[in-house]
């Protein structure tokens, strides 16, 4: 059952991520995307982490994949021109990737005390991940709020055009 | 039956994401257009979730779990921040392609 | 054999409560066509057969029987995907939902829920937030200015209330300490009306966040901005037409029947009397079961009435009032309602 769940969702993952690649439209892409973010959610099920392939949908596919399709569909990008892109890419990058991929695979497949994962062993319960957040790590989440915060900030400040917020409008009506 | 019951061995699970990283990688090298881009490095970023929650199966590690948790969240700020770059672009230059958006060179 | 069984007899239970969903789905618009006819004085469908009752198998046949219409600018492949997407978000959540108390049926199979999961709540909220790219890929792929704003202001209006939706819960779960469906209902089961999350939890003021979220999450009155008739035509199903527009009817209303389940689970006492133990638990325990079901039924029915109410005599929002009442009150309510429940629970 466990190989038939995690065969199905590799064939998925790396279907997406290819035609991530091989897709013109950005929101082919996007979509690409999100079915590899979903079948992540179920590796990470099939790995006891049950919480986090729920956050995976909810906060990655959910919300941040929803932003990029809104901005797709806002600013209407149409397809991608065929140009020859950086030749630094070709001559360094892809030799680079492909010895990274062979030096990652070599060390993963002879590592030896890897252990393996079957149906409802090692799952890691919300209780547990929330003593450990709270407890342990209270003060990196807190942090993280600050720089969401930021984020936030940053995002309005850039995104918006000079003069042009509703209040300013109301300001000079007045 | 035998083969229905069989266990997945982790090093699978650190294949598929290494792979799924080097495509990431390859995105973003060649893809031409700049929100595709934007979502090649999502796309290593979930690679390298994978094998964060790999290892915290491995070792039974609650934190290496909670890494993830901390990787979604800046990259939920990462994507805020980055698209409403992109919406500036766009509106400074008109275009997505990045060949295209070389003010600095010239 | 066990397996084989196992799997035949949960695939039985899968296709029966899909087939029942889907009728509650057809009769949730009678429902709503009648009562909202008798609110403006009328009497709604009336014609075929007793009381109008076969009006839905009717419906269903006339948009099954029309011409299935695809415009050619449209981009086809996500045209095609939107509406698959956008009904099968909507039935997925069923599968979560318990709808009475645990029955073992024949096979060792739980009759009342397809699944008892540990984050069976995140698994709804997940799928919801999956529903929104059914909106928004319709809009976009339809290539027509009318759908495209409807899905803009509709991904816009999902994305914003779903933050309240999802923070008016947590008081619910900081009551509970557990995700799972099934032990949120068993917590407030002990004493009837006074111990359910209304109002023994003191969720009165979540409640009230989640019915008013989940009116705009379902893009209902007086929240269904993205497809105002009066101005954007059809909004973002404009230019689907037969078995792809009804599948985006079919999804709303199916979406209204989740969103009904789940403010009972959650905050109703789910399939629990309101009488606590003055009808105790009878010797029987089919009599029970049924008897949970029956109570689970009259709670969704009631809110599915309460939704069509609303709809038959609020007024709509208008955009700007749509966004400043999500952010400038919903979220803040649902924060101090967080804030509230966690002192209360800290220092009681």
């Amino acid at each position: 059952m466990h190989v038939i769940l995690f065969a199905l969702f590799a064939v998925f993952c790396l279907a997406g991520a290819i035609n991530l690649l091989v897709q013109t439209h950005p929101i082919n892409s996007a979509l690409s995307l999100i079915v590899v973010m979903t079948s992540l959610a179920v590796m990470y099920l099939l790995l006891g982490a049950e919480f986090l392939a729920a956050a995976q949908v909810i906060v990655y596919a959910g919300a941040v994949m929803v932003l990029f399709t809104f901005v797709i569909m806002l600013l209407n990008a149409g397809r991608e021109e065929r140009t020859r892109g950086s030749s630094v890419a070709r001559t360094i990058g892809l030799p680079a990737v492909v010895v990274i991929l062979a030096v990652l695979a070599t060390i993963i497949l002879h590592v030896q005390g890897l252990g393996n994962t079957s149906l409802g062993q090692g799952i890691t319960t919300t209780e547990e991940l929330s003593t450990v957040l709270f407890h342990e790590l209270l003060l990196p989440f807190e942090v993280t709020s600050v720089l969401i915060l930021i984020a936030i900030l940053g995002a309005v400040a850039l995104a918006r055009v000079e003069g042009s917020s509703p209040d300013d409008a109301e300001r000079t009506g007045q | 039956m035998n083969f229905l019951t069989q266990p997945v061995p982790l090093s699978w699970f650190l294949l598929l994401s290494a792979v799924l990283f080097s495509l990431g990688v390859v995105g973003f090298l060649f893809k031409r257009n700049i929100i595709t881009v934007f979502l090649s490095i999502e796309l290593m970023l979930n690679a390298v979730n994978l094998s964060f929650v790999t290892f915290a199966h491995q070792w039974h590690a609650v934190k290496g779990q909670i890494f993830v948790f901390f990787v979604m969240m800046v990259a939920a700020a990462e994507a805020a921040v980055g698209l409403a770059i992109i919406i500036a672009i766009f509106r400074a230059r008109g275009t997505l392609a990045i060949d295209r958006i070389d003010l600095m060179k010239r | 054999m066990t397996l084989l069984a196992f799997f035949l007899w949960n695939l039985a239970k899968v296709i029966v409560v899909t087939v029942i969903l889907l009728l509650g789905v057809a009769y949730t618009v009678l429902l709503e066509r009648k009562l909202v006819g008798r609110i403006q004085n009328r009497w709604g469908p009336n014609r075929v057969g007793p009381f109008g009752l076969l009006q839905p198998l009717v419906d269903g046949a006339k948009s099954f029987l029309k011409e299935d219409l695809i415009p050619t600018a449209v981009y086809r492949p996500l045209y095609l995907l939107a509406p698959i997407l956008s009904l099968g978000c909507a039935l997925i959540s069923i599968g979560v939902i318990p709808f009475g108390i645990p029955h073992a049926g024949p096979g060792g199979v739980d009759l009342f829920e397809i699944s008892d999961v540990h984050i069976g709540l995140l698994i709804i909220l997940g799928v919801t937030s999956m529903g929104v790219y059914g909106i928004a890929l319709a809009g976009w792929s339809s290539n027509n200015k009318y759908s495209l704003l409807g899905s803009l202001r509709s991904s816009a209006q999902l994305v914003s209330y779903e933050l309240a939706l999802g923070l008016s819960l947590v008081g619910v779960v900081l009551r509970t300490g557990s995700f799972s469906l099934r032990d949120i209902v068993e917590h407030q089961a002990t004493r009837g009306i006074v111990t359910w999350n209304i109002f023994g939890g003191l969720q009165i003021l979540g409640f009230f966040i989640y019915l008013m979220a989940a009116y705009a999450e379902t893009n209902r009155c007086p929240f269904d901005l993205p497809e105002a008739e009066s101005e954007l035509t059809g909004g973002y199903h404009t230019e689907y037409s037969s078995m792809k527009f009804a599948m985006f009817f079919m999804a709303e209303y199916a979406n209204m029947i989740n969103v009904g389940c789940v403010a009972t689970l959650l905050f109703l006492g789910g399939w629990t009397s309101p009488f606590g133990d003055l009808i105790g638990p009878f010797q029987s325990g089919l009599v029970n079961a049924l008897l949970s079901l029956f109570w689970f039924v009259i709670k969704v029915f009631a809110f599915l009435c309460l939704y069509v109410w609303v709809r038959g005599t609020l007024p709509r929002f208008r955009y700007d009032q749509l966004m400043n009442f999500g952010w400038r009150w919903l979220l803040p309510l649902a924060i101090f309602n967080i804030v509230g429940t966690s002192l209360w629970y800290a220092f009681r």
